[in-house]
Formats: C-alpha cells, structure tokens, sequence
C-alpha cells in the first residue's frame, strides 16, 4: 500500500499552484453554506494542476480551508479517485465486477495488464506505462461496477466511457493511446487528458461548452423507449386538469 | 384514462428518443417545467400531500414514501432545510440514474426545485458519482441554463421562493451512496456512515434537517404534479405504485434499459428483450443489484416490486436485473461480488471490515479449490455475525449474495470441496499462507 510522501511541501512546490487556481479554489468554497464542503472538488482540483494529490496538494487545500494537512490527508486518502501517485496522460479504467468479469472484463483486464507491463511483468493496479504525464503514458486500474450493466464489458478512459469491449478491441484501444491518438468514447466527449477532465470534475468547464453534446444514448440506453414507440405504447393519458389535494389541516 | 396497460410505460424516458433531449429547449418543447409553474402556485403543504398520495416510493434501493420523508422535515424550526439527491449510482448491476442524467437531466432539476420549495430548502446538491464525468456536464449545463432561464436563484418565476443548487463530484467510494456516509463527504470528510438516529430528516447536512432521495425518484415529482396521485396509480400495483426504470444486463440477447409498471416481471422483461443470450438457460440473477439476494429461474414469475420481491425472499433494491446463464459458476460470482464489498467496506464498523476480509479469503480459497465443507458453516456463520451488526447496509448487502448462493446452489459450494479432498487429501486455512 503506498502512502503520501509525508515531508512538508517545499516553497517550490507550493508555488505550482498559481494565483489562476487561488481563484478557482475560492470559486469553489463560494459554491456551498460551508466552507469545507469545498474539500472534494479542491482535491480534484489540484489533481487537475499535478496528475495526482501530492503533498503540496494537500497543504494547499488545508490552507485554502483552514484545516490541518492530517485532516485534509485523512480525507484524500479515502477516495479511490484520488491518485498517490502521478498519473499517465491517461487513466485507464477496466469493470472488473462480476457482470462486466462474467462477460470478458476480467480477460480485458490481464490483457491490458500483459502489454503495459515490461520484463515480462505485468502492469499492476494503479500503476503507469511510460513516464507519467508524458504523451501516451498510460495508468491502468481495475474499477468497481462503472454502472453502465447493459453495455458491458466496459471500461473508462479519463472518465469517458468505452462499452462493450472485448480484449482485442481495449488492446486496440490502449495501443492508439499510446501512440498519441484520442478514439472517440462510445459516450462522453471527445478525449482529452486526466487531468483536463480533473478540473471538470472541481466543476470547471470554460472553452468545453461543446464537449456537453458528446454521445449518450447507446442502442442499449433507449432500448426500451424504442420499443415502445414501435409499438405506440405510452403510458396512460394524464388528465387534462388535476387539481391539487386540499390543504391539510394543521395536527 | 385506459383499462389496459401497456408493457411499457415511458414516463421517465419518454423523452430520451428526442433529439438533444439534455438542453433546456427540447425539454421546453415537451411540457418541461409546466409543472413547476403549477407547483409554485401551490401550498408547499398540498405538494407534500400528493406525493403522499400518490404512493411514490424511494428508488434508490430502500422503497421508503417520498412523501412521508418529506413530511418529516420540521417546518416553522427556523433552521435552513436541504435537498440532496444521492447520484452516486455504483451498486452493482445499477445504471438507470447515469442514463436518465445524460438524457434528461432537467427533469432532475425541475424535481429538485418543486421537492425543495414543498420541504422549503434554499439550498440542493446533486452528489453524483465522480466517474459519471459526463452526467456532470450534462447537470451542470443544465443547470446553468435553469439558472438563465429564471427556474433557479433568487425569486423562481416571482414567486419569492429562491433555490441555489450545485453539482457535486464524488471521488470513488461505494459507501458514499449510503445517505448518512454521502451527508459526510458532502461535508468534505471521509464518506462513513453516521449511527441513525438522528436521522437526516432532523439533523442532515451541517446538522440541519434535510432530504436525501434517489434521482429516479426526485425525476418522477414533476410527472406526479402534471398527472396528479390518481394517474400515477393507474400503474404499477397498490403498495408500489407507478412505473419503474428495469435495467437488464448480462446473458439477455438485448440487455438495456425497459420503464414498465412496477410488478412487471422478469418473464416479461425478457420476452422484450429477445430471451436468454444464445438460448443458454438461465441460471441465476439479481432482482436489484449484487445486495439483494439472487435469485433462480423458478422467480420468473415474481412480480418486481418491493412487497413481491421480498415476500419471494429478496428485496427490489434497484431494480438492476443482472442476468447469468448457466455457464457461469456461482460461487465464482459470489467471490467476485465479496471481493468488492471487502474494497468498499468503510472500515468504521469492525462486524463488517473484518467479516468482508475473511468471507473473501474464504470464498477464494474455495474457488481455488482448497476449500472444505466446514468453510460453507463458516461462511454462513461469518454471515450471521456481520448481517444487522454495523451502522448502515453494506454488510447486510455483502452477506446477502452468499446466504443466497448457498441457499439455492451449495451443491456447487460442495463440489469445489470434493476436487479439493481428491486432488490434495488436505486442506489449507484461510489466511495460512
């Protein structure tokens, strides 16, 4: 199990977050009746400017916050999204849970582990081919239902989903990766990086306005919808005026 | 009004064929926020009581009634009131909140607006699961738009009523779908479940009181407003009313999503469905995600909603039907579903942290082949010790697909102990290596 680096952050290092994210952080303690609410979407935040929560990440959210290191480390190190480590260009996400392992997720998952490794080791989780944040790095993990059942095998590439894959279609996938290309995902927006869709997860999302009309409705998704309006099923007509129930007496 | 029912009901997903079905305009177009308009015209009093009497119920997994939770906000207390809608859709088997968020997340909005001017809160979150990037977008940009249009901030369409509502990434914890542990990490701290009481209801987020509900749920209250109580009953059956988002996934020749009236079973649900994948029989499946106990093919018949689910001995949790046929070894699926309650254990409550460890140690060690038949009273007797003993419902979901399994198929449990005692004459301990 790795833990955070636990020197203090260095000047330097404090100095990676310029005044730019200052003001995003404020942006987002201004979200919320609480400050510390703001915790979540800060640590996403600094994610976004360093690829992982360092510890220059974390004393900048404590000091944003008001809140000691320990206390905002005792809360990063909880969350499976918060990377320990730098992260690839990309993070790639298989389904291992058991629907998506029953129909290939687990094959696509030692297929992927097989050619990211080196010396004939394979990629363990959460590790990272390549130097991280360079083009075409890549950090592989296997992930817990991604909630996307009916389009299983799937997996995620900086969140954006891939469905129903097979373990040559992910190997295909994560070579064009390597080799700089973006494949469209089956749903979401056009790929970008880990940590550009960071700061869309701290609820920043200037000059990807475009990005919102990204695909969404798998064959899968509408399935039952379509049925229904081969058929002409509907549900039952609503009335034409509804009143609404009388005012309840005070108990 | 028709006698008859069709199979299917789209209500919720009636607008996912339309094009650009997630932007303001097309939501417009089809009747969207008329029933906010209503709503605002109404006592918030009178909006809690159709909720009531329209029998809407919770579907996050729980079925508790809307309406009656949202009678338990204190009114007059003089604290602010909050709405928070629990997006943090990850139960296994479970994907209906992240499509109706990317194909219609207005009508997400348009509930939350109506649900807090009825419990009175000036303040919503939506907690969506990190990894649901793109229903991120598509909330946030329609929030944006509800903004602009005048449905959110200060004075909604003049009626002095004022609603900020943001949304707000999670960051990969199961547990934080659990209402208290997801009021902590919307918090800012570690998403663990809080010991109830007090429930949120009185003492939510910052202490104050508030509701937590599930999108499908809080996405059916402007249906409810437009159509009234009466029409909502016209579907489903008498304690579960209205219709249901069915999720199939797995050996099914068309998995997918499939709005049918609460009580459809999964006969039903597979003839629309085109069958068994292959023509492979069916094995087992899950009337509600990997917490409800499996069931076999002798539920097919089993009306899916909460009273019929559980009087056939599962829960409708979820209504995720995940499907497996007969190639599929249960004591496999049943490792591979411990395995991940083991990863999503919390670790605050020990009955669970430790029994989700040594029920997977166990269940591997099985699958490996190294098992005995004392393991199988081990496991149900770990089982006893972690069901009913924590302070929310992960271990009671964890123990729920081994109780199961063993329940309708120990003869496979055996049979992995038998090629053990064959090939090796003995046996290891779990955790002796």
């Amino acid at each position: 199990m790795t833990t955070f680096d636990e020197r203090p952050a260095t000047a330097a290092e404090t100095e990676v977050f310029g005044q730019d994210t200052v003001d995003r952080a404020r942006a987002i303690i201004a979200r919320y009746p609480r400050s510390r609410s703001a915790l979540l979407p800060m640590l996403h935040l600094v994610q976004s400017v360093q690829g992982h929560v360092s510890q220059a990440g974390i004393a900048f959210c404590a000091q944003q916050l008001d809140l000691s290191n320990a206390e905002v480390s005792a809360v990063a190190t909880f969350y499976t999204m918060y990377k320990r480590k730098p992260c690839g260009e990309h993070l790639v996400s298989v389904c291992t849970n058991t629907l998506c392992a029953a129909l290939g997720g687990d094959d696509i998952y030692a297929k992927l582990r097989e050619h990211l490794g080196s010396d004939g080791k394979p990629l363990g989780h959460e590790e990272t081919s390549g130097t991280p944040g360079e083009p075409g790095s890549i950090t592989l993990e296997h992930a817990e239902c991604l909630a996307a059942c009916d389009l299983g095998p799937v997996l995620q590439v900086n969140y954006e989903y891939y469905d129903n894959q097979t373990a040559s279609s992910a190997l295909e996938l994560v070579k064009a990766l390597q080799s700089g290309q973006k494949p469209a995902p089956t749903r979401g927006a056009p790929l970008s990086d880990f940590r550009k869709v960071e700061l869309q997860l701290a609820g920043f999302f200037e000059d990807n306005e475009s990005d919102v009309d990204g695909p969404s409705a798998a064959a899968e998704t509408v399935r039952g919808a379509k049925i229904a309006n081969e058929k002409g099923w509907t549900a039952p007509r609503e009335p034409d005026s509804v009143e609404f129930p009388a005012l309840p007496e005070k108990k | 009004m028709t006698n008859e029912v069709s199979p299917l009901t789209p209500v919720l997903t009636k607008r996912w064929l339309s094009p650009r079905s997630w932007t303001i305009g097309t939501y417009e177009q089809l009747e969207g926020y008329t029933a906010l308009r209503k709503a605002l015209k109404a006592h918030p009093d009178q909006l809690i009581q159709l909720c009531k009497d329209s029998g809407l119920r919770g579907r996050g997994g729980a079925g508790f009634p809307t309406g009656m939770k949202w009678g338990f906000i204190p009114q007059g207390d003089g604290k602010p009131h909050y709405l928070v809608i629990n997006a943090d859709e990850g139960e296994p088997g479970t994907c209906k909140d992240i499509p109706l968020m990317m194909a219609d997340p207005h009508s997400l909005v348009e509930g939350i607006i109506i649900t807090s001017y009825a419990i009175r809160a000036n303040f919503a979150a939506i907690y969506v699961r990190g990894e649901a990037l793109h229903c991120i977008r598509r909330l946030n940009a329609a929030v944006k738009e509800a903004y602009a249009a005048g449905y959110l901030g200060k004075d909604i369409l003049g009626s002095g009523f004022d609603l900020d509502v943001v949304v707000h990434a999670g960051a990969g914890a199961y547990i934080c779908g659990e209402e208290t542990a997801l009021l902590d990490s919307l918090e800012g701290r570690r998403g663990q479940p809080r010991l109830k009481p007090p429930f949120p209801a009185t003492s939510g987020l910052y202490e104050s009181p508030t509701v937590v509900n599930n999108v499908e749920t809080i996405a059916s209250v402007p249906f409810i407003v437009n159509g009234g109580s009466d029409w909502f009953r016209t579907m489903g059956r008498d304690r579960s009313p209205g219709p249901k988002i069915y999720s199939l996934s797995g050996h099914v020749t068309n998995p997918g999503q499939y709005e049918a009236p609460m009580g459809t079973t999964l006969r039903d649900l597979l003839e629309l469905a085109g069958g068994m994948k292959d023509g492979i029989p069916l094995k087992f499946w899950t009337p509600g995600g990997s917490s409800t106990p499996l069931f076999t093919a002798e539920h097919l018949d089993v009306p899916l909603d909460f009273e019929g689910a559980a009087e056939a001995g599962s829960m409708l949790g979820t209504t995720a039907l995940q499907i497996f046929n007969e190639t599929v070894s249960v004591p496999w699926a049943v490792m591979k579903w411990t395995e991940f309650y083991k990863h999503e254990s919390c670790g605050k409550c020990t009955p669970c942290r430790e029994g989700t460890y040594w029920l997977t140690q166990i269940l591997q060690r099985m699958v490996r082949g190294e098992g005995t038949p004392a393991d199988i009273e081990t496991l149900l007797d770990i089982c006893d010790n972690v069901l009913g003993r924590s302070f929310c419902a992960l271990g009671d979901g964890a123990v729920s697909p081994i109780t199961s399994g063993i329940k309708y198929f120990k003869d496979e449990f055996l049979a992995l102990c038998e090629t053990n005692a064959v090939s090796t004459g003995k046996h290891a301990l779990a955790g002796a290596h």
